[in-house]
Parts: structure tokens; C-alpha cells; sequence
């Protein structure tokens, strides 16, 4: 089966209306982008992205380098604001302010750089923003920090030598589950993974696809996850979204697509891509 | 053996006390006077004092990476401030305070360039160092002044012999708490070790660097009004890039790398009692100033090679 992406795009969306209703998607939809534009001077990163998130579920999206997938990231998490279209949180429009706005709201981040402090420890990184103190002087409570970290890694099934190891030392599997661990030790509602099969080893990408859909199972969590390995993302994922120079060019079910297709499509896009440019 | 082993590793500063305490125990064999006389103990704590003092502003720094050489020259004039504000007519207290809040400024001004324009910090506070030597020598006419104030208040700031040391001994100590134990320093190390992930986890990075500016700009000024009166005079060539630059070193050598990512402040203390045992002993001895700057000289390389093995050899350890 072949069809443009355009003609793809319209399709998913119809089965949305055609499925739920009107009605129902603002209800099942736990966050909702429109059109989000994001430029950095002369550069456009996102060109009118739109995406929803229902809950329960695990998006995954998929692209080729400089697509915009992280600065999509960056904009649902309060990091920097979108130049203009809207986002919709439990239906209701929201303007994010900060990463601790986001945060408030349930949303937490698993940026692709995992945003650990190497020269900390496994405990203090998870706690990092969030720690906890006592009462009235900004003093920490290291032991309290520590029994959680342990507390916390465990109830995720991860297994670190020791919370009090410096993050720097520790393997990429590891650290990946670090900052996982962050992201749901906050009660995360809606958890974002930016390439969290990034440099690492099979066995280690194994340890965290099944953390990952644990978390899923779990049921308090919707996930959006940017991934490289197509066929990784459709074992994992339930709706996946294919991103193009900042744009979305095709969304599909996991179930009803497979990885020829998405290779057929991200091949004809770009030999389009390329026409457009010579006849321009 | 592993044990002891983890436990150096753990702490840092270890190696350094280690470094301490052997050069101690060598000056007081060469010479019987150094450590168990106490004019001799005095001299070498007038000597830590300033310096780690000013290293406490610098660790913070150099912990984002950052650096302030201005340091020196705040130092030199943050008196000249006090002196000025004491001749309008303010009491002494008062103007101690105001000066100090100058001094907090020209951090505050260090910072807002590099952070706001996102200059180098060595640019700007280099900059700052000219800027200000040329102030305070313009407001002084190049010539010292006598300081005024009561002597109780002249006693706890300095005059007493051994004032300044307790001001330096407990500020490392609430710093390194402070560094260790609060939101605040443990801010500073993840903004140092990672800015972006340290701003992506939902730290105010600029904000922090900026107070950290002021901390230094303002600790620099209290050391400068400290030695005003232990010396009974405001002078406009103290200080300057000698103190500042023997502040780093002491921060280096006491195990913060320049680099950024990571620091300790009782290193830093302990740091600055090398350079101090180094300076007071070699003068007992009888060795010269060219000699000592190039022992001290090797000391710095020394210790920052070790500090660079250190840290990796407990990556690995830390590993396995
Ligand atoms: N802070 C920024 N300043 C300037 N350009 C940026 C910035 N962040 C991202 N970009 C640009 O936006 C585009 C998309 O980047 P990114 O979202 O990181 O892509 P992806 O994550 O899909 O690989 C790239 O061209 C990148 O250079
Ligand atoms: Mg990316």
C-alpha cells in the first residue's frame, strides 16, 4: 500500500473525528500542539507542527537530524517558548512559562543531553531542582535524598551500584536510567525522551525499552519518545509521527504501517525536497 | 589498602593536607623556629588569610568556569571606598558596610557583563582589574591614608594579630558548608558541570552566576578593608594581581580544576596554607623571592598534574 504523506496525515486525522468525536479528543487528549512555529533568527526549526498525546499512550517520533524533534521538546517543557501557535494541556490552552511551569503541570523531560551533573552523585542528580530540604534554610537533606534515590531506582527496577557514585562514572544505560528515574520520581503524567536509545549498547537499549513500556503499563503515564531505529519504535510505540525540516509530513498508527513504508516515505519526501529546491 | 585508598579519593583534600603537613614538618627540622615561635605563627597566618579569603570567591567561580582577576584590585580599593564614605561623615560600621556594598557592585557589574553579554569572564574581569587600578590610584592621588576607628571595632577587623585569620577561618567554614549543604552550591557545581542540563533541569544558571560574581567582588573587598587595618593604613598598591593570582593558585593547588565542573573551598583553605608555609619558610631559610615564585611556579603545575590524575584514576575506580 502507498500513498503521499499529505494524503497519510489527512487520514489519521480523519479516523480521529470518525473514531471519537469532536467532543471526545479534547477529553482524551492529555496534550495538544497547533501549529507551532519556532525560529532562531534566520532558521526555522519548526514550521507549523501539530500533535496530539492521548493518554496512556507512547507517541513515538521519528526523523532525520535538524528535523526539530528536540526544539519540539524543548518548547513542551517550558525550556524556551514557541514563536507562535498553541499548546493545550487537559484541553485548556496553556502558555508553558518555565521548565518548573511544565513541571507543576506534570510534565517532565528526558533531554537528549539527560541533563546530569556529571561531578554529582547518582542522588543528588535525581533530586537536581527538587531537593529536598529542611525546613526554612535551602539546607539539604542528603539522607532523606539518598533513602528516596534508593527507594525510587528500585520501584523502576534499576539497578546502580551505589547512589552516592558520581554520574560521570557511571555507564550511558545507567545514566539514561538516572534520568529517567528523575522524570518519574516526580510523577511525571506526561514523560518526554528525547533518543533514549541513543549511544548505547543493545543489551542496555533492552534494559530501558522495558522500563520504559513497564512505565506504560503502569498506566499513570503518556509518553513521547524521539527515536532513530524505526523498528524499535514501531515494537514500542502505539501512534508514530515522522518529522521533516520542521514539519510533520506523515502520522500513523504503529500497528497499520511498517518500516519499508516509512522508508518509502522519508525517500519520496526527500527526492521532492530536492526538486523543489532545483525548480526554486 | 582499598579502603584507605577510596577514603584519599573521597577526599580530595587529603593530598594536599598531606603536602601541608610534610612541608611544615620540613621548614620546622630546617628551622627550629618556624612553626613553635609565635611571631613566626602569626606572620604565616596574615599571609593565609588574605588569600584564602579571596580563594573562597574564586572556587565558586571557577567552579562555573569562570574567573574573577579583578579580585586584586577590589581588594585595593573597597578601603578607599570606606575611607571616602567615613569622611562624609558616616560612622565607621556604616561605612565598612558601604564599602562592602561597593565592592558586592563591581561583582555585580562583572557578572551582568559576562553573563548578560556573554563575555568571557577573563575578559571582562581583566578589564575591571585596569579599570579599577586606575580609580583607586585617581581617588587616592597614589598616596596612602591612615584608618580611623574606634579600637574595638579596628580589633575585631583586623588589628588583632590573629582577627583576620579567624574572619578567613570562618568564612571557609561557612562557605564550604554552604557549598556542600545548600541549594545553592549544589546549583553551582551542576550549572558548573553541565550549564545546559543544569538550565534544562529548571536552574536559573544566569542568575546564579551573577550572585556568584558578587560573592567574589564582595568577599575581595572585605579582605582588602580586613588588611587596611591590620596594617593601619589604606594603600593604594595593595593588593592588586600579586594577591589575586596567589588566590587561584591556592584554589588550584588545594584541588579545583580550572576547567570548572567541580571545586572545594577547604581545599582551597589548605591550598593557601601551602603557598603560605612555602612563602614563610623559604624566608626563614633564607631563600629569595625569585626562588620562591619558581618553586611556586612548579608547585602550581605540580599540583594540577595531580589533580588531573586524581580525578581521572577515581572515574576509574568509581567504575569498577
Ligand atoms: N538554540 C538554537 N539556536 C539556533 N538554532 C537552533 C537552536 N536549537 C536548534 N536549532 C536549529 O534548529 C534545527 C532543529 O534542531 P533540533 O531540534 O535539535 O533537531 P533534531 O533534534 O530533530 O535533530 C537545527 O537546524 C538546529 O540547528
Ligand atoms: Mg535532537
Amino acid at each position: 500500500m502507498t500513498h503521499t504523506p499529505i494524503a497519510g496525515l489527512r487520514a489519521t486525522q480523519m479516523t480521529y473525528a470518525a473514531l471519537d468525536g469532536a467532543e471526545q479528543i479534547a477529553v482524551t487528549d492529555l496534550l495538544r500542539a497547533e501549529d507551532i512555529v519556532k525560529t532562531f533568527g534566520p532558521v526555522t526549526a519548526l514550521n507549523g507542527v501539530s500533535l496530539r498525546l492521548r493518554r496512556g499512550e507512547i507517541l513515538g517520533i521519528l526523523g532525520d537530524n535538524g528535523a526539530g524533534k528536540s526544539t519540539l521538546m524543548k518548547i513542551l517543557t517550558g525550556y524556551q517558548p514557541q514563536t507562535s501557535g498553541k499548546l493545550y494541556i487537559d484541553g485548556a490552552e496553556t502558555v508553558l512559562r518555565s521548565v518548573d511551569h511544565a513541571r507543576a503541570l506534570g510534565i517532565e523531560c528526558v533531554y537528549q543531553d539527560l541533563a546530569l551533573a556529571n561531578s554529582l552523585s547518582v542522588y543528588h542528580n535525581i533530586f537536581l531542582n527538587r531537593e529536598i530540604l529542611y525546613p526554612g534554610f535551602h539546607i539539604l537533606n542528603n539522607r532523606a535524598m539518598r533513602r528516596e534515590a534508593i527507594r525510587c531506582l528500585e520501584e523502576i527496577g534499576v539497578y546502580i551500584p551505589s547512589v552516592d557514585a558520581e554520574v560521570g562514572a557511571l555507564s550511558g544505560g545507567q545514566r539514561q536510567a538516572i534520568a529517567i528515574a528523575r522524570a518519574v520520581h516526580a510523577r511525571a503524567r506526561i514523560l518526554l525522551l528525547d533518543e533514549p536509545l541513543a549511544a548505547m549498547g543493545a543489551r542496555e537499549a533492552a534494559l530501558i525499552i522495558d522500563l520504559i513500556l513497564r512505565l506504560k503499563a503502569e498506566g499513570n503515564m503518556s509518553i513521547i519518545m524521539i527515536m532513530h531505529n524505526y523498528a524499535q519504535t514501531l515494537d514500542i510505540a502505539d501512534r508514530i509521527m515522522l518529522m521533516q525540516r520542521g514539519q510533520v509530513t506523515y502520522e500513523s498508527d504503529a500497528r497499520s504501517t511498517s518500516v519499508p513504508e516509512l522508508m518509502t516515505i522519508v525517500r519520496r519526501e526527500y527526492q521532492h525536497f530536492q526538486l523543489h529546491k532545483e525548480s526554486a | 589498602m582499598a579502603r584507605t585508598l577510596n577514603t584519599m579519593l573521597k577526599w580530595r583534600e587529603l593530598s594536599v593536607i598531606v603536602v601541608a603537613v610534610v612541608l611544615a614538618v620540613y621548614f620546622q627540622i630546617a628551622n627550629a623556629n618556624f612553626l613553635l615561635s609565635n611571631a613566626s605563627l602569626q606572620n604565616l597566618s596574615q599571609f593565609i588569610a588574605p588569600v584564602a579569603l579571596i580563594a573562597c570567591g574564586e572556587v565558586v567561580l571557577m567552579i562555573g568556569g569562570e574567573i574573577d582577576l579583578s579580585a586584586g584590585m577590589v581588594y585595593a580599593l573597597t578601603p578607599f571606598l570606606m575611607y571616602f564614605l567615613t569622611r562624609a561623615g558616616l560612622p565607621a560600621p556604616l561605612a565598612i558596610v558601604g564599602a562592602l556594598a561597593g565592592a558586592a557592585a563591581v561583582g555585580a557589574v562583572n557578572g551582568m557583563v559576562t553573563v548578560l553579554l556573554q563575555v568571557p569572564s577573563f575578559v571582562t574581569t581583566l578589564g575591571m582589574l585596569f579599570l579599577l587600578n586606575g580609580l583607586t590610584l585617581t581617588l587616592s592621588g597614589g598616596t596612602p591614608v591612615g584608618v580611623d576607628a574606634g579600637p574595638t571595632l579596628a580589633f575585631i577587623m583586623g588589628r588583632g594579630g590573629y582577627a583576620e585569620f579567624v574572619w578567613a577561618a570562618l568564612i571557609v567554614l561557612v562557605m564550604h558548608f554552604m557549598l556542600r549543604n545548600t541549594r545553592w552550591g549544589l546549583h553551582t557545581i551542576a550549572a558548573g558541570a553541565n550549564p545546559t542540563g543544569a538550565s534544562e533541569a529548571g536552574i536559573r544558571t544566569r542568575e546564579l552566576k551573577m550572585v556568584n560574581f558578587v560573592i567574589s567582588g564582595a568577599l575581595a573587598g572585605l579582605t582588602g578593608i580586613l588588611e587596611a587595618f591590620r596594617i593601619s593604613s589604606i594603600d593604594p598598591t595593595a593588593g592588586g594581581t600579586h594577591i589575586m593570582f596567589l588566590a587561584v593558585a591556592a584554589a588550584v593547588i588545594g584541588g579545583t580544576p580550572l576547567a570548572g565542573g567541580s571545586g572545594t573551598i577547604a581545599g582551597a583553605m589548605i591550598g593557601a596554607m601551602v603557598l603560605g608555609i612555602l612563602n614563610d619558610g623559604f624566608t626563614l631559610i633564607g631563600i629569595n623571592a625569585f626562588t620562591f615564585d619558581l618553586i611556586l611556579g612548579g608547585a602550581i603545575l605540580v599540583a594540577m598534574l595531580c589533580n588531573i590524575l586524581i580525578s581521572r584514576y577515581r572515574r576509574r575506580m568509581a567504575v569498577s
